[in-house]
């Protein structure tokens, strides 16, 4: 059996006084699309952020990989192959899209083959590679951070809500980005509320709600099962698209 | 790398320099101009207000990074300044020989010697200043206060200890004394030395910033340090640099400063803090070119009122920070933040 890329087990999460992960046991299957869904405040954006480091886990066990990333510091997990994409992009604003791709690429220049993959399904990027990052569409925004997340291989993509607030002819392209890199078996775990987005992307689904999996499986199995999604988030999945 | 780009960028503004701050400034010259009334003598008080700013802007920049990258209030920072400026009296005082030589030369040499040192000693004691004081109080800014000052209050008491309590003369060199004459306007040798120093400086931070990935990382880390992290970058080591390029600068600053006042003492920090403190919080923090110009208008605006107005001079960079604050209630350029 093949290890998984990432494991949670019975990770807790405190941000102050307030217990926002409450044992969390979640798989990501190496090479898989994974996708978390749950309702706003069900604990999604604090399962990346801790993954990432940015929050410690305050209980429980992270393995990556293989190896155990419960105390590792947040640049070291990035340098250890997982690159994030966070709810609000993160981009460097004042920065140009060339500087905030040039940052990503800790190997050095980026790699021209890869660039013009990106630019394949990220025109936008190439057509305004001098301009300040501040001055993009949301669209083309979210398109940088996908790209800045990809400019070089890693192991496993963490991205989270990627299609919020962006026209549908936006959201076609990061289905197609989210394809390709599908083909190329980058494992990905992707927190999102847009079914119709993610039902055709997806291999495998978890639902989080209070801090905790509620659901895991299949993205199959919860498609195709209406009661199943009424009873894990109280209203039919097909209410998000 | 270069990377052509295949259409025409017509359908987003490009980036626009932001020339209002910019045009404050010979704004404010030109006003000037008349209320002075004598050309030689509006012409001496610019060019003793840019070299003023200059000075302010090498003691400033390196505290406006360090706000910016690391939220971190240093009101300690005047002590590297002091601390540079008597450092350097330990090359200058035993080396007046070369310092009052008709020797441009050796007059340049002993001063070199004394700002490397000064510079060296800075840059080890910022280190040492964010390793032990610093450091324990990230994100605690009432701490950071209480125990920065608290520092420079120590530092000052050390140079007590050191080289005594009482003031200390640090002559020019011979060569940068006196004056130039353009006109019927008298500039002073030194001034105009300041202004070159001051625009080198700049000059190289602006290289630094915008040419080197150790730059792109700052300018970065000042806008969203969380994200420099997730990209794999130690932020704090960064800012380790940052804050030891900081008090080096302070160190140059504080030699500068004093050869122009030519007279040391031991609070000559944390007497010119107010004077960085307006400048940073005018210039937009975090933003080094910010800096530069609010620390040329400070400064201008200084001179101008000390020729004018001497009973108002005390209050006129309070009264230029609230009417910068009142145009541009973050700054004059300021620096996008998560």
């Amino acid at each position: 059996m093949i290890s998984p890329m990432l494991s949670l087990t019975g990770v807790h999460t405190h941000i102050g006084q307030y217990h926002i992960l409450q044992g969390v046991d979640l798989t990501v299957p190496r090479g898989e699309l994974t996708v978390l869904l749950g309702r706003n405040g069900a604990g999604k954006t604090t399962t990346l952020r801790t993954i990432m480091g940015l929050w410690h886990a305050s209980r429980g066990a992270l393995l990556f990989d293989g190896e155990d990333i419960t105390r590792t510091a947040t640049p070291d997990i990035s340098c250890a192959g997982i690159a994030y994409v966070p709810e609000n992009m993160g981009i460097f604003s004042d920065l140009t899209v060339r500087e905030n791709l040039l940052l990503a690429a800790r190997a050095g220049e980026p790699d021209t083959a890869r660039l013009e993959w990106i630019f394949g399904f990220f025109p936008a990027l190439k057509k305004f590679w001098n301009q300040a990052a501040g001055t993009l569409s949301g669209g083309q925004k979210q398109m940088l951070a996908i790209a800045r997340a990809i400019v070089e291989p890693r192991k496993l993509l963490l991205v989270d809500e990627p299609t919020k607030g962006l026209a549908p002819a936006i959201i076609q392209s990061l289905i197609t980005a989210f394809r390709e890199l599908k083909a190329m078996e980058t494992t990905i775990l992707l927190v999102e509320q847009n079914f119709g987005f993610v039902k055709s992307l997806g291999d495998t689904v978890a639902v989080m709600d209070d801090g905790r999996i509620v659901h895991s499986g299949g993205m199959d199995e919860l498609a195709e099962d209406r009661d199943l999604q009424q009873k894990l988030l109280g209203l039919s999945l097909d209410t998000h698209q | 790398m270069t990377i052509t780009t295949a259409l025409p960028d017509t359908e987003l503004p490009r980036l626009r320099l932001d020339v209002a701050p910019l045009l404050v400034l010979p704004i404010l010259a030109l006003l000037a101009l008349p209320l002075v009334g004598s050309f030689p003598t509006w012409v001496t008080l610019t060019i003793a207000g840019l070299a003023m700013g200059m000075m302010i802007f090498i003691m400033a920049s390196g505290l406006t990074l360090v706000f910016g990258l690391m939220d971190v209030l240093n009101f300690g920072h005047g002590a590297f300044v002091s601390v540079g400026a008597f450092t350097a009296t330990l090359v200058l005082l035993p080396m007046q020989g070369w310092m009052q030589a008709d020797s441009v030369l050796l007059n340049l040499s002993a001063l070199g010697l004394a700002i490397a040192l000064a510079m060296l000693v800075t840059g080890a004691l910022g280190w040492a200043f964010e390793r032990v004081i610093v450091m324990p109080v990230y994100g605690q800014h009432l701490k950071q206060i209480l125990i920065t000052m608290g520092g420079m209050i120590v530092a000052e008491q050390m140079i007590h200890v050191v080289w005594g309590p009482d003031q200390i003369p640090l002559p020019l060199p011979t060569s940068f004394r006196g004056v130039i004459l353009v006109g019927d306007a008298a500039i002073e040798k030194y001034r105009l030395i300041a202004v070159a120093v001051g625009l080198v400086v700049f000059a190289a931070m602006f290289l630094v910033l915008n040419r080197t990935k150790v730059g792109l990382l700052i300018r970065a880390g000042v806008e969203n340090g969380e994200m420099v992290e997730a990209l794999g970058y130690r932020i704090r080591r960064l800012f380790v640099g940052v804050f030891v390029a900081g008090s080096t600068l302070a160190g140059l600053g504080g030699v500068l400063w004093g050869l122009y006042k030519e007279m040391l003492t031991a609070a000559m920090g944390s007497d010119i803090m107010v004077l960085v403190f307006i400048v940073i919080i005018i210039g937009g923090l975090g933003s080094v070119g910010g800096c530069f110009i609010g620390a040329l208008l400070v400064a201008l605006v200084a001179n101008y009122t000390g020729f004018l107005a001497p009973k108002i001079a005390l209050a006129s960079n309070i009264l230029l920070m609230v009417a910068i604050l009142l145009w541009r209630p973050q700054g004059l350029y300021p620096v996008a933040k998560r």
